[in-house]
């Protein structure tokens, strides 16, 4: 294409022609974009740890297998806690976008609480299964289920980390365009991890109980 | 607590047996070491250069002076790297005739496995993120990157990683594994000591630098370039680092992914890649090479942007086939992704997973092959003038080529399970490597070093480099590719059979022919600096380019451009040339920059402090510091205030700065 491109003639003084600007130029804000480059990044671990669980998922070394071992009643509960998580993160944003600082930080604390109920009721699950001797030291099938459900749940506790900061810094500094920008990147960062997680709870819960 | 047990919650399982005091060579490295680090050091204090190094630089959000950083770190530490590889040629070149050399297999086994590691990514990772820090931001016309701050954090983390495996010479040793640390021998079972630990931690360490800087720089492309440069106008190497970086943000994330199932294995006894447990140590090896063989091209890439560069600005003319170039990018970054597996033909996936990936590996000649015949069509009619970029131009052509026919003999699975692992292979990644990667990266050298420095490298000294780089890596590697026909298998310690010693002797002197190419390169810098005056360039624009970071004085100030360059052609500063755009010299506005922190060295050392730590099993250290990273990290979010303007009447002076300057020289 660009070879097709007539040469200049030398030495024409193009006078219409700007090759300076004579304004300041404000380069659009990459962060969004930066963030979401991020989470993609992100988002290729979670890929490796489910391809590793698609390998080695039904690896289980004469011990117990998914069957044996998940409680679905309970991991439904942790599922409907982490969505509604999104959601209340959700009803924050709508309120950051009505400049209500007050019923925001509200709303962003119920999605902490939620966060912080998905964790519990995790780390009971894990605790019960190491008390049984499923161990993730028991077979691959069981490292590769702690590693990927655990490298989500390390996810969920840097984002309530984040959270609190957050609203701290909400509380002291107000809704600048600085937090704003940084409470859309935790959005992004939490409703990724319930995708994730809507993955995990089909792929891991939901099938690895099928014979 | 009594004493032993406070000492091991202190130290984990450091102690002073970890110090290899009984291995002369080692203990000799490290005089040397010591000695000439206390010596800069002394001179450093002694000028009183700490303030000016600590605000000027290491704290430094400047995408030009990180840039100048990477390329500091990834010079020094070719120079580690090129010590481990001469030592290989010399041990394999005397180790005949029940001579077992003067490496012991323990020893050899770390020297091979710390070359690969130490060149690939301390040396040209930096190397490559140097140039692409320092030109991409002057190419589209911005003024610094998306992200400085982390930027600044990127590079020091890939200092961290460097500083660990830097580490595991004189505190320890380094893993005995290869290069990409293969299970089931860098698991716990057969490598239990803290080798494969200094492997894992410093490259988890580097590859967050890593993966951030791919997403900084992605996002500067796509978001900063300066209005009417469209992605079609682009200049090439800003095109090939934006593939780059895409792959960057691509693949790392599978190293960082693999190499903790890695750490999982060796820290709480998982069984991902175990021979028992139902662990597949095939997994580790598949992950890897996604990671791997898209590392390649984030290698070369970038060079082949520079080569793009060099040869339109040295023959005088627009860059053949530009469009093609962009496509051929774009295609070679998607079928990096495909071929991972010809790295392993030999696990025995069968006949169509095999032929696939042979097949999509031989396709990726295609797109290489356009680029040659671009750069050789920009050649033709061209009034080409030889000088150095241009002389590593050439040469990376001639040689470049070989190595990749020689890629395409062993993407024939047949032949690739007769040449699998042998010196064959050696020499053909050596080929493509040295002749394409690290030609590219001295010819950018010697192409951007007068942006970066205001003055010219000394061109005899490099064109003697130049030459000892060429004849050497041919001497060097050509028996390889003999020794490889005749069955001879790589990592070996010492030889049976005395009729191979020729080739090793022959293959020895090579690398010594690169010794010398490397000592001219450092006397190159050397000479340069005391000629600094004779070969000044005051216009900015020494050779005549065709891109916009030629536009603005060498060095360029702080700010880049006192006024944002609108763009009308894809060799904008050659249209501008051209149409006598001239300089625009009224108006100046006050100019919005990024604010320096030192948040990142910070940041970076407590990563170091981390990784060590986990290393050495001391837990509680390893805790502490990784609490202290996190505290750090949410602290330097408190701080909003990160930018500041320099005044219009500070740019107004420094542009009147700069006219007298021209005014004088012309």
């Amino acid at each position: 294409m660009s070879d097709m491109h007539a040469t200049p003639s030398a030495a024409v003084a193009d006078q219409d022609v700007e090759f300076w600007m004579s304004k300041d130029h404000h380069p659009a804000n990459g962060t969004l974009l930066g963030f979401w480059i991020y989470l993609m990044s992100d988002c290729l671990i979670f890929a490796c740890l489910f391809a590793t669980y698609g390998v080695l998922g039904r690896s289980y070394a004469g011990g117990p297998s998914g069957a044996d071992l998940f409680d679905l009643p309970l991991v439904a509960v942790n599922t409907t806690m982490l969505l509604l998580s999104s959601i209340t993160y959700g009803f924050a944003v709508l309120e950051m976008q009505k400049n209500r600082r007050g019923t925001m930080m509200a709303w962003l604390i119920v999605t902490g609480l939620f966060g912080a109920a998905f964790l519990g009721i995790e780390l009971f699950e894990f605790a019960h299964l190491i008390h049984e001797g499923a161990g993730p030291q028991r077979s691959a099938f069981l490292s590769s289920f702690f590693t990927l459900v655990g490298t989500h749940g390390l996810h969920v506790t840097f984002g309530i980390i984040w959270l609190i900061t957050l609203l701290f810094q909400v509380g002291r500094f107000g809704l600048t365009p600085a937090n704003k920008r940084r409470i859309m990147c935790l959005s992004m960062f939490w409703h990724f991890l319930d995708v994730v997680w809507v993955g995990v709870f089909t792929f891991v819960y939901l099938m690895g109980v099928l014979p | 607590m009594n004493m032993p047990d406070l000492a091991k919650l202190i130290f984990g399982r450091l102690t002073l047996e970890a110090i290899p005091y009984h291995e002369p060579i080692l203990i000799g490295t490290f005089v040397a070491v010591a000695i000439g680090g206390i010596a800069l050091l002394a001179l450093i204090t002694k000028h009183k250069l700490w303030g000016y190094l600590w605000s000027e630089w290491f704290t430094s959000i400047d995408h030009k002076k990180i840039g100048i950083m990477y390329m500091v770190l990834g010079i020094v530490m070719l120079l580690r790297g090129f010590s481990d590889a001469i030592m290989m040629r010399a041990q394999q070149a005397i180790a005949f005739n029940g001579n077992p050399g003067f490496l012991p297999p323990h020893h050899y086994d770390q020297i091979f496995t710390a070359h690969g590691v130490i060149m690939i990514f301390f040396v040209a990772m930096p190397l490559v993120t140097g140039l692409m820090n320092y030109v991409v931001p002057l190419q589209i016309g911005a003024r610094d990157v998306a992200f400085p701050f982390l930027n600044n954090f990127s590079f020091w983390m890939t200092v961290a990683g460097a500083m660990l495996v830097m580490a595991s010479l004189f505190v320890g040793e380094f893993a005995r594994t290869g290069w990409l640390a293969y299970p089931p021998l860098s698991g716990l079972a057969q490598s239990p000591d803290v080798g494969v630990d200094y492997y894992i931690w410093s490259l988890q360490v580097a590859g967050v630098g890593t993966t951030l800087s791919g997403i900084n720089l992605i996002a500067t492309i796509v978001k900063m370039r300066a209005p009417g440069m469209s992605m079609m106008k682009m200049p090439i190497f800003t095109w090939t680092s934006l593939c780059t970086n895409v792959l960057i943000v691509a693949a790392f994330p599978v190293l960082t992914a693999v190499l903790v199932l890695l750490s999982l294995d060796r820290y709480v006894g998982t069984n991902f890649f175990t021979n028992d447990f139902g662990g597949n140590a095939m997994m580790y090896v598949n992950l890897i090479w996604i990671w791997g063989h898209p590392e390649v091209y984030i290698l070369v890439l970038p060079v082949f942007g520079v080569f793009s560069e060099v040869t339109s600005t040295f023959s005088r003319k627009r860059l053949f086939g530009y469009a093609s170039m962009v496509y051929a990018t774009v295609v070679i970054t998607v079928l990096s992704y495909l071929v991972w597996l010809h790295h392993f033909f030999t696990m025995g996936s069968g006949a169509s997973v095999n032929s696939f990936f042979g097949i999509t590996t031989m396709i990726i000649s295609i797109p290489t092959g356009a680029k040659i015949f671009n750069w050789l069509f920009t050649m033709y009619r061209g009034r080409i003038k030889f000088d150095v970029p241009m002389l590593w131009t050439v040469g990376f052509m001639v040689t470049f080529v070989i190595g990749g026919m020689t890629g395409v003999m062993l993407a024939v699975p047949p032949a690739d399970f007769l040449l699998h692992n042998s010196l064959f292979l050696i020499a053909h990644f050596h080929n493509v490597i040295i002749g394409g990667v690290i030609f590219g990266l001295f010819a950018g050298i010697n192409y951007w070093f007068p942006k970066a420095f205001g003055y010219r490298l000394d061109p005899f000294w490099g064109k003697v480099s130049f030459w000892f780089w060429l004849v050497g890596f041919w001497v060097a590697f050509m028996p390889l590719y003999v020794l490889g026909f005749m069955g001879v298998t790589r990592r070996m310690n010492h030889f049976e059979d005395p009729s191979l010693q020729i080739w090793f002797q022959i293959a020895a002197f090579g690398a010594f022919l690169i010794a010398l190419g490397i000592g001219a390169f450092l006397v190159q810098l050397w000479v340069s600096y005391k000629r600094r005056d004779e070969l000044r360039d005051v216009t900015g624009d020494p050779w005549h380019g065709r891109t916009l970071e030629w536009s603005t004085s060498s060095p360029p100030p702080e700010y880049n451009f006192a006024f944002t360059p609108v763009i009308h052609d894809t060799d904008a500063w050659w249209d501008m040339k051209e149409r006598n755009a001239g300089r625009r010299l009224e108006g100046y506005l006050p100019i919005h920059m990024p604010k320096n922190t030192g948040a990142g060295i910070i940041l970076a050392g407590l990563a170091f402090v981390f990784g060590f730590a986990m290393i050495w099993h001391m837990f509680l250290v390893a805790g502490l510091a990784f609490v202290a990273l996190i505290v750090t990290a949410i602290g330097h979010t408190f701080n909003y205030k990160r930018d500041y303007h320099i005044p219009a009447d500070v740019v107004a002076r420094t542009e009147a700065a700069r006219t007298e300057e021209l005014a004088a020289h012309v």
